[in-house]
């Protein structure tokens, strides 16, 4: 008789289902998975090492290219963790615009992860919906800091600069007509607040249709219900963190747990799955987004009644006005200062974690009192998630690993940094 | 169930004495130092025992502490040929020392307890052989394998007990451990492709160094903890 061997796969790293770089050999009995071997790296450019031979300020746009999809949620991080070492904390108005437009970037990064994971195991109507809301948020990214992906928004002492009064408009043009332009600046004509006030007001309803197309939808159920079944000890042990975590049944958010900025002031809830399958995942997921909704509307609110300051007045840290640069001497030392050597923190280390929509995204700094970092380290929620990669697809078929790449919500920027 | 780190300490102080070492902190974080040979006995404890329960192993991260405190620029003397932007360089530092500097490397390990909502931190000195080496904690929390094979591929340093210790994030077939701060920014070779041997081919970098802003160290009387004043907010 003759002898029946495992064979191996080679999948990706140019798959459109590899999410970016994933190379996966795939030991196979048949179309059944016995182990699977990421290969990552692929994508890896160093971050941490340019950021420790650059000024503290140049390495804020290096974490948007992190998780690219969630590009200001990095940032957050990264600024935190100064912020933690200098023990400044920004203006309440900064809290306010960060924890906004962190729930914008979730808002965002979770309508990437439905598209995608839809189109993966195969909804394509999912790809085209998602994309529709997120060019909105695109257009937030756009208003707000000049770029619609790379943000380089949020600094040390507070953010960029204050929410615009005026949204830009689209013009008419050979290829749009008058009456598209006009339907597309309706919601625009205001400021940037009314326009995400507009948006919090249509996208619960958004958020029905896909869960329309979706929830109940038998070949969604057929792919993710029992797939990858993670337990919560096994969760845990694996370094489990955000929705990864919830999914498996555990209450953990640190948005709750640690808060940050003003979270502890916000009215949302934590959803937690149940069976810890893709399913219960997806569930939690697409919770989220509806809980980020109501976060951003408490936001809304508050930033309309409570004008202020969005940056810290210390121009140790904080770059001084151009106008007051034309008349102040101080202010001229301190913005040359800032820009040919940037500024110094005191040596200490510190961790700083923030409840990215991918989990626990948290940078370790080692300052050693120099105007640049000694070490970085980026803790990125997605490195320990592919980590389990094994352990989650083996005894599942070759179709299935697709639907984990996609439930565990790989970056590849995060993961290989 | 949400516990005062302070109270975290004194659980940590009474149950291993003179094991873990307290590492003062500015910014009211709970750091441990922790001798190689104490880990597993210390880890496994922290996360099994009902005081402690950590249950998640966050992080583990590879430190290089050789240039630590070095500035690369001081401008306390004054000088007849005038500043230069310009680094001076030191050529690499090749890792083939039969010893290191015990204090060189470090591995932190940063932990997690759900249950009691607190973080700590362990920091362990592989001491000084080369190439380091500590025990791998793979095996009491399964978080560790991933970053374990990263400190091995960006640092060179060593984990007993690993099941795979492999590179990581560089490329297949990499020479060198590129986060040690011996180890050029730029990197040592680049690729091209060769159009007569109709491949890519490795050779050793054509570019320059270039430091656009000197590493600078300056003594900052703001962060004085006797002259801060009370109203800070931080």
């Amino acid at each position: 008789m003759a002898e029946i061997q495992n064979f191996t796969m080679n999948f990706g790293p140019q798959h459109p289902a590899a999410h970016g770089v994933l190379r996966l050999i795939l030991e196979m009995d048949g179309e059944v998975i016995q182990h699977a071997d990421p290969h990552v790296g692929l994508l890896h450019r160093g971050t941490e090492k340019l950021a420790e031979s650059k000024p503290y300020n140049q390495s804020i746009g290096y974490m948007d290219r992190l998780d690219y999809t969630s590009m200001m949620c990095n940032e957050h991080s990264y600024v935190l963790a100064i912020e933690k070492l200098l023990g400044v904390a920004p203006p309440i108005r900064a809290q306010y615009i960060r924890v906004m437009f962190d729930e914008i970037t979730r808002l965002l990064n979770h309508l990437m992860w439905l598209g995608a994971h839809g189109l993966d195991i195969g909804a394509m109507t999912m790809f085209l919906y998602c994309f529709r809301e997120r060019e909105d948020l695109m257009d937030c990214y756009e208003a707000v800091s000049g770029t619609r992906m790379h943000a380089t928004y949020y600094r040390p002492g507070g953010v960029y600069r204050d929410l615009p009064d005026s949204m830009p408009q689209y013009q008419a043009s050979k290829w749009r007509k008058q009456k598209d332009v006009d339907r597309l600046n309706e919601v625009r004509e205001g400021s940037l607040l009314d326009f995400i006030d507009a948006f919090t007001e249509k996208f619960p309803g958004c958020v029905d249709q896909y869960e329309t197309l979706l929830t109940d939808n038998r070949i969604w159920k057929q792919r993710t219900v029992n797939i990858a079944v993670v337990s919560p000890e096994r969760a845990l042990n694996l370094g489990f963190t955000g929705p990864m975590l919830r999914g498996s049944g555990i209450e953990w958010d640190l948005r709750k747990k640690q808060p940050y900025e003003v979270y502890d002031r916000m009215d949302f809830d934590i959803p937690v799955g149940t069976n810890g399958d893709c399913y219960d995942r997806y569930l939690v997921r697409v919770e989220e987004m509806r809980q980020s909704n109501r976060i951003i509307k408490q936001c809304i609110d508050w930033l309309r009644d409570n004008p202020g300051p969005v940056m810290l007045d210390d121009h140790k840290i904080a770059p001084p006005k151009r106008v007051e640069m034309k008349d102040d001497m101080e202010s001229l030392i301190h913005h040359f200062k800032l820009f040919t050597e940037g500024f110094s923190i005191p040596a200490g280390e510190a961790y700083a974690a923030i409840e990215h929509p991918k989990g626990e995204f948290g940078v370790y700094m080692i300052s050693d009192g120099a105007n640049k970092p000694y070490r970085v380290k980026i803790r990125a929620a997605g490195f320990a998630h592919l980590a389990s990669m094994s352990e989650m697809v083996v005894g599942h078929m070759l179709a299935d690993v697709v639907a984990v790449i996609g439930t565990q919500d790989i970056v590849f920027g995060e993961v290989d940094r | 169930m949400t516990i005062n780190i302070e109270t975290m300490a004194a659980r940590i102080a009474a149950r291993f004495a003179e094991k873990l070492k307290r590492v003062e902190s500015t910014c009211g974080e709970l750091t441990y130092e922790v001798a190689r040979d104490d880990l597993v006995e210390v880890a496994t404890t922290l996360r099994d025992d009902e005081e402690f329960r950590f249950e998640q192993l966050m992080d583990v991260c590879g430190v290089d502490y050789l240039t630590y405190g070095v500035g690369e620029w001081t401008t306390y003397s004054a000088t007849d040929s005038g500043f230069s932007r310009g680094v001076e360089r030191e050529p690499v530092i090749l890792d083939e020392a039969d010893t290191f500097d015990p204090r060189r490397f470090a591995v932190v390990y940063h932990l997690l307890s759900l249950a009691n909502n607190v973080r700590v931190r362990l920091r362990v000195f592989p001491g000084d052989e080369n190439p380091p080496f500590l025990p791998s904690v793979v095996d009491i929390w399964n978080s560790a394998n991933w970053f374990e094979r990263e400190a091995f591929d960006l640092f060179g340093i060593l984990f007993e007990g690993h099941p795979d210790l492999r590179r990581i994030l560089t490329d297949y077939g990499f020479i060198g451990h590129p986060f040690r701060k011996d180890f050029p920014l730029i990197g040592n070779v680049e690729v091209t492709y060769d159009a007569d041997k109709g491949r890519v081919v490795y050779q050793p970098v054509s570019i320059e160094p270039r430091t656009a802003v000197p590493r600078v160290i300056r003594d900052d009387n703001r962060y004085a903890e006797a002259l801060k004043d009370g109203s800070s907010d931080g």
